[in-house]
């Protein structure tokens, strides 16, 4: 009984919440690879393009809320989420054409490249504060939970309970959907093994008559469809801010780098690489410990290596301990 | 007169002019041969027929037909096809679909030529799923070949196709590229291993500093003693 109450402990607090935030992650690292593995640069605009996204997915949330359209028990941010992506689309094309593509033209240097970036970053951000302003909304509606922690332990009798969140089924069945769906695009399909070879070798990709042009503008496209599923998963889950959005830009950045930048695969591994350190590392075990170690070892402390304010120096530490020890990340992508 | 015809080419990178008035020439079925020492342009002189550097004089004829100003890719799509000398292959994709990009610019069904392309390389059907990045030097440069033929292609030119093969693969090499000349393809190389090349050519182009020294038969160029004192290593 002991031993079943502590893995429900670890389940609710550790497994279930990492499963969730590290596809959130590894969707959003895959929009970073890509970029980095057709165009070559870390796109620092990357979080602010997630923030961008949720942001649209809550105005037309809004919107159809106040004409009583919904698909309750699903939040309404679903039925958003296409269009939300249809606009996040169109201004990350917008921006490639206004400024990434001049770099392009020039053969700027990659560290350019990530300037210019900073700065559509900068513009991004100044964007959302003025459309919705800084403060924290609510993305989520419809039914929060599908297993309640109360039920959960009378069911089983149990002292722990565990809860599973609509948010978190629903991040786990679209990422789930979306991951095949782009690896079947990339190695299927006409254009996605197109792009995959201009990702590996540019200059032979022209030779053989793949049109640059095209598979920029498809790279933009999918980034703009992964960040902005990321970004209103993310906030179903948690919540919908603009700043904990830039916030996640260092461990989105962790986890394709872990995985090997320009390595799909990779940039998803790494984001439940990253995910399951960050809530692994702050996690306190006194409770799990206390089921399973007699009496006379129980712990003193909260047994917490690092406390929760601290979980980005995680993703920063596996960052450097990475480009220090393997650079080219743990599935050989690019070097970083 | 030749299929192809490259006459007193100029050109080079930037302001930097390497080729000082080159002319080659590649019929359908033949195999000419471009040697010479490092740096004498060789490779330039491949991507100036095919558009890959610009050209200040001089011309480009495929066919009876003048190439000048157009870009590359129209210069494939007329029927040339080039096998650079490194990164030549899509080292993440698998030996099958580097084949399949190198048809990309096709519209017509592609199964056809994949199952010729096999035929001529056996060790490419072998390999067929596998990455293009896993392969040896030989199989490298034979998928690398195999790919400028998906394009059904008139002229190929080949940059080097031994660099960095083993030496008892080499031979092996030069046999299939016969067997490419076989099916009435005109076939453009530079080659390291001078003698071995030269043996293999209808037509040979001894280039130096840009420009041509000597041209003659493949035999022509084996006996003539200065052409073997400076290029051949006696
Ligand atoms: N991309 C380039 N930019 C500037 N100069 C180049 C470039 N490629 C080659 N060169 C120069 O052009 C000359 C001829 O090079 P190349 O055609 O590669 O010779 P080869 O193939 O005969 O060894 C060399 O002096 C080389 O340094
Ligand atoms: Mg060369």
């Amino acid at each position: 009984m002991e031993a079943v109450n502590a893995l429900v402990l670890l389940g609710n607090y550790v497994i279930v919440p990492g499963l969730a935030y590290g596809s959130q992650l590894g969707l959003s690292a895959l929009g970073v690879t890509l970029i980095y593995g057709v165009l070559r640069f870390s796109n620092f605009a990357h979080g602010d393009t997630m923030a961008f996204g949720a942001m649209i997915a809550l105005l037309v949330t809004w919107l159809l809320q106040s004409m009583e359209i919904s698909i309750a028990p699903l939040p309404t941010a679903l039925l958003a989420l296409p269009v939300a992506i249809a606009g996040t689309a169109l201004l990350v094309l917008a921006f490639d054409y206004g400024v990434y593509r001049h770099f392009r033209r020039v053969k700027a240097s990659p560290v350019v490249f990530v300037i210019a970036s900073t700065g559509v970053m900068f513009v991004m951000q100044g964007l959302i504060r003025f459309i919705v302003g800084p403060n924290d909304r609510n993305l989520a509606d419809g039914s929060r939970f599908i297993v309640r922690a109360r039920d959960f332990k009378d069911a089983f009798g149990l002292n722990e309970g565990l809860a599973i969140k609509a948010s978190q089924v629903l991040t786990l069945g679209i990422t789930i959907v979306l991951v095949l769906w782009l690896f079947w695009f990339l190695h299927r399909t006409k254009t996605g093994k197109a792009m995959r070879a201009y990702a590996d070798n540019e200059d032979l990709a022209r030779l053989s008559g793949i049109s640059p042009q095209t598979v920029v503008m498809l790279a933009w496209t999918l980034t703009a469809a992964l960040a902005t599923t990321a970004g209103v998963l993310y906030g179903l889950d948690k919540t919908f801010k603009p700043l904990i959005y830039f916030h996640l830009l260092l461990p989105t950045f962790a986890a394709a780098i872990v995985g090997g930048l320009g390595n799909p695969l990779g940039a998803l591994a790494g984001g439940f690489i990253v995910a399951f350190s960050e809530i692994g590392i702050t996690y306190a075990y006194k409770r799990f410990l206390v089921y399973i170690l007699p009496e006379s070892m129980e712990p003193a402390g909260l047994v917490q290596l690092l406390s929760t304010e601290y979980k980005f120096a995680v993703s920063f530490f596996i960052l450097v301990v990475v480009l220090l020890v393997r650079p080219t990340g743990i599935f050989a992508g690019r070097s970083a | 007169m030749s299929y192809l015809v490259a006459k007193d080419l100029v050109g080079g990178y930037g302001d930097t002019t390497i080729l000082h008035g080159c002319s080659l020439t590649a019929d359908c079925g033949r195999i000419s041969v471009i040697v010479g020492p490092n740096g004498a342009g060789k490779s330039t002189a491949m991507k100036a027929i095919l558009g890959l550097v610009k050209v200040t004089a001089g011309s480009v004829v495929l066919g009876g037909k003048n190439l000048d100003g157009l870009s590359p890719q129209a210069r494939v799509r007329r029927g040339m096809a080039i096998v650079p000398q490194v990164e030549n292959v899509f080292p993440s994709l698998t030996v099958q679909e580097n084949l399949e990009m190198g048809a990309y610019l096709r519209r017509d069904p592609i199964n056809d030529t994949l199952e010729e392309i096999y035929e001529l390389f056996p060790v490419l059907a072998d390999m067929r799923l596998k990455t293009a990045g896993n392969l040896s030097g030989g199989q490298r440069q034979q998928l690398a070949v195999g790919r400028a033929l998906m394009t059904k292609p008139t002229t190929v030119l080949l940059d080097e196709p031994t660099a960095g093969v083993a030496p008892i693969v080499i031979a092996t090499l030069f046999d299939m590229i016969i067997r490419v000349a076989e099916r009435n393809i005109a076939i453009l190389m530079c080659e390291q291993n001078a003698s071995q090349a030269l043996a293999i050519a209808d037509v040979g182009f001894v280039l130096v500093q840009g420009r041509n020294r000597h041209t003659g038969s493949g035999p022509e160029l084996l006996a003539n003693p200065e052409v073997r004192r400076s290029f051949l290593g006696g």
